[in-house]
């Protein structure tokens, strides 16, 4: 039974090393000899490489490579080039975009200019990283389901990096590069424009978001809880319902009265996941640009009430506890 | 036969007590009590732990007064003919707030010679003489003009300074640290106490505390976009502001706001915190600033400015400093109503007008009276 708990992969195929199925454009683009580990064997498959980067690769890493070192100077310029505090202020640190009295304009490097020579940068990696999963899946005659979903997320980064600032005449708009400094940029954006969680997108995108993490969690456990019965091979079992796909299905009809099928829990997941980004990104699309207060909206569009304002006097502090 | 003390299956469990340790370290002990403030079940509360409260309280010296002055016809100005400010106390009330005023703010060794020259006590030859005067005017005017904020319990010099010759908590414009002069210097993004270790504009006190009236209101009070020109950064900067009152008052964000809706003003707490920074600015613009000439270096900042007043100068982490004890009572000189001082600003404005009325254009945000010099906003 412990063994259906395990967080670790419980079975580890041992075989020969195998360079993978042949494709049309033959094996040439395949790189190093594969070989076995057993580590790897406990979170996923054993076999590491071959690996194939080809120019798209290669390029994105380039550019990847250049976003991330100008980041990280900027970041340890800000420390004056102080490697104890660089490590120990990491989480403080950022690339600021542009102020705002630069608007749209092309800005001095230590104004700016860095962030928007880091954001071209990292958004050529994400965008050349996009051909290269998308022409992968062609190469291998898949569909291009992983490419389209990888691009909705790219659509949420586009929005807030370069969309959005776009629309609002200003790249001082757009989010910095670092840890706490995104955090507090999303929290004093939500500010700004009176309170995201009255964007209905946003609602949307939280929905899709945790309805997510359900379905993932819904189908984990079913999968395993049924693979005794050969229930791991889901895909078989789309059109060759096995024992374990009757078992899984009763069990969730008994539970909750319907149920979703081998094929159609994997459509939920995929378009739950990327919905999440997609309508996450139309959310702050209009924010700022077509609506500047959400909440003052939501009270127009009966989507919040409007409480009274209560006729109180100042609280008097010293009927607080422990006042004076 | 040996006897193991431990033992492998004890890894786990102490390994997690030791992490619930270590997440759990920062924590504070329950209980912690809401206390509502505003329309209810909206999460409009005060959150405050009665326990460490206590402890504050308790902490939080109150000097006795002094001892009543014998009624004397005299006049303290028929003895005293330089006065130019108590002169009209009697001579042994006059006596009793300046042995008042030793108590609050002379270091104990020093005593009367902190301020005064004591083989000539009519003498400006000490600079924290004329310091002083120029305190007091700033308390008598702070007790008379700027109710709104101080309320009738009003401050003394104690409400700030407790016993130090220059108040704990007082603030100089933070330069930042050096930085390479090609690589963004975005005055932020530092772990920066002034506001609480976020990641905020560390020096939102010479934005928005100093001389200028910089605009910190950021929430449009419309839906659709109308002529509302600050941005998210504009944002950041109050927000950082924002942290450093919430420090210095002890106190959340729901105190002074609907945290549902940022622009509101149906908390009477936040009409109190604009009249209180429209008097912050008032201080140090008018009461301070002038003074800097006669500082010494050690009473200024590393850009040459002086020390100046900020919430924490005299909040020091309650909501309402020395939590309301009544000093001024019996002081009553310091509540004085006088002719405001040189350069003091009149009436306070109202809020809602002045506040809410935002500049036309949508373009870039602009530091309204901004004095040369200052570190720029943006």
């Amino acid at each position: 039974m412990a063994d259906y708990q395990n967080i670790f992969t419980q079975v580890q195929v041992r075989s020969p090393a195998y360079p993978g199925v042949p494709h049309d454009a033959g094996q040439r683009d395949r790189l190093g000899k594969p070989f076995l580990s057993y580590w790897a064997g406990k979170i996923g498959d054993a076999q590491i490489g071959p690996i194939y980067l080809g120019a798209t690769g290669v390029a994105s890493l380039i550019c990847g490579f250049v976003a991330i070192e100008i980041i990280g100077l900027n970041m340890w310029a800000s420390v004056n080039w102080d490697p104890v505090q660089f490590v120990r202020q990491l989480f403080w640190l950022a690339l600021e975009p542009p102020p705002p009295k630069y608007g749209l304009s092309i800005p001095p490097l230590a104004e700016g200019g860095w962030w928007l020579l880091a954001g071209f940068f990292l958004t050529a990696s994400i965008l050349l990283w996009w051909v290269r999963t998308y022409r992968r899946a062609l190469a291998l005659g898949m569909g291009t389901h992983l490419a389209w979903a990888f691009a909705a997320a790219i659509w949420l980064y586009l929005v807030l990096g370069f969309i959005r600032p776009l629309l609002m005449g200003s790249w001082s708009e757009a989010v910095p590069f670092g840890i706490f400094p995104h955090l507090d940029w999303t929290a004093a954006f939500s500010i700004r424009y009176g309170n995201l969680f009255y964007n209905p997108f946003h609602m949307l995108s939280i929905a899709f978001l945790y309805g997510s993490t359900l379905l993932f969690a819904m189908h984990g456990a079913t999968i395993l809880a049924v693979s005794r019965y050969g229930g791991d091979r889901e895909i078989d079992q789309i059109v060759d319902r096995g024992t374990s796909a009757e078992r899984a299905a009763l069990f969730w009809r008994w539970t909750m009265g319907f149920n979703a099928t081998m094929e159609s829990i994997h459509r939920w997941a995929l378009w739950f996941a990327v919905l999440t980004v997609i309508t996450g990104g139309i959310g702050i699309l209009l924010t700022g640009t077509v609506v500047d207060n959400w909440f003052l909206w939501g009270v127009k569009h009966g989507l919040a009430p409007a409480y009274p304002v209560p006729e109180l006097a100042a609280p008097n502090p010293a009927t607080l506890p422990g006042g004076m | 036969m040996s006897t193991r003390v431990f033992r492998r299956e004890m890894a786990l469990p102490l390994g997690a007590c030791v992490f619930a340790a270590l997440v759990t370290a920062g924590c504070e002990r329950p209980p912690v009590e809401a206390v509502q403030i505003g329309y209810r079940g909206v999460g409009q509360e005060y959150l405050v732990n009665p326990r460490t409260l206590a402890d504050k309280v308790a902490d939080t010296v109150i000097p006795a007064p002094q001892p009543p002055a014998v009624p004397v016809p005299i006049k303290a100005s028929a003895s005293y003919p330089e006065l130019q400010v108590l002169g009209d106390l009697s001579l042994t009330e006059f006596n009793r707030q300046m042995a008042a005023i030793t108590e609050w703010v002379a270091p104990k060794e020093q005593g009367c010679a902190y301020c005064h020259n004591t083989e000539n006590f009519a003498s400006y030859e000490k600079y924290t003489k004329s310091v002083a005067l120029s305190m007091l005017r700033m308390t008598q005017h702070t007790n008379s003009a700027w109710k709104d904020h101080v309320g009738a319990t009003g401050v003394t010099c104690y409400t700030c300074h407790r016993g130090n010759g220059v108040p704990k908590y007082v603030w100089t414009s933070d330069p930042g640290p050096d930085q390479p002069a090609m690589f963004v210097s975005a005055r932020q993004n530092i772990a920066s106490p002034t506001v609480a270790y976020a990641s905020l504009p560390f020096d939102p006190l010479t934005a928005f505390l100093d001389r200028a009236d910089t605009p910190i209101s950021v929430v449009s009070s419309q839906a659709l976009p109308s002529d509302n020109d600050k941005g998210t950064k504009h944002a950041e900067w109050t927000y950082g502001l924002m942290m450093h009152m919430t420090e210095s008052l002890g106190v959340n964000c729901t105190y002074c706001h609907n945290s549902r809706a940022f622009y509101s003003w149906e908390k009477p707490t936040r009409v109190k915190a604009w009249y209180a920074i429209r008097h912050v600015r008032s201080m140090n613009r008018d009461y301070i600033w002038p003074l800097n000439d006669l500082l010494p270096a050690s009473r200024k900042g590393p850009q040459g400015d002086p020390q100046r007043v900020s919430c924490e100068t005299c909040h020091q982490g309650a909501y309402k400093p020395l939590y309301g004890a009544q000093m001024l009572k019996d002081y009553p000189a310091l509540a004085a109503p006088i002719p405001a001082a040189v350069g003091a600003s009149g009436s306070p404005p109202v809020p809602a007008a002045a506040e809410t009325a935002l500049p036309p254009a949508r373009g870039e945000p602009k530091l309204t009276g901004k004095e040369e010099g200052e570190p720029s906003l943006m």
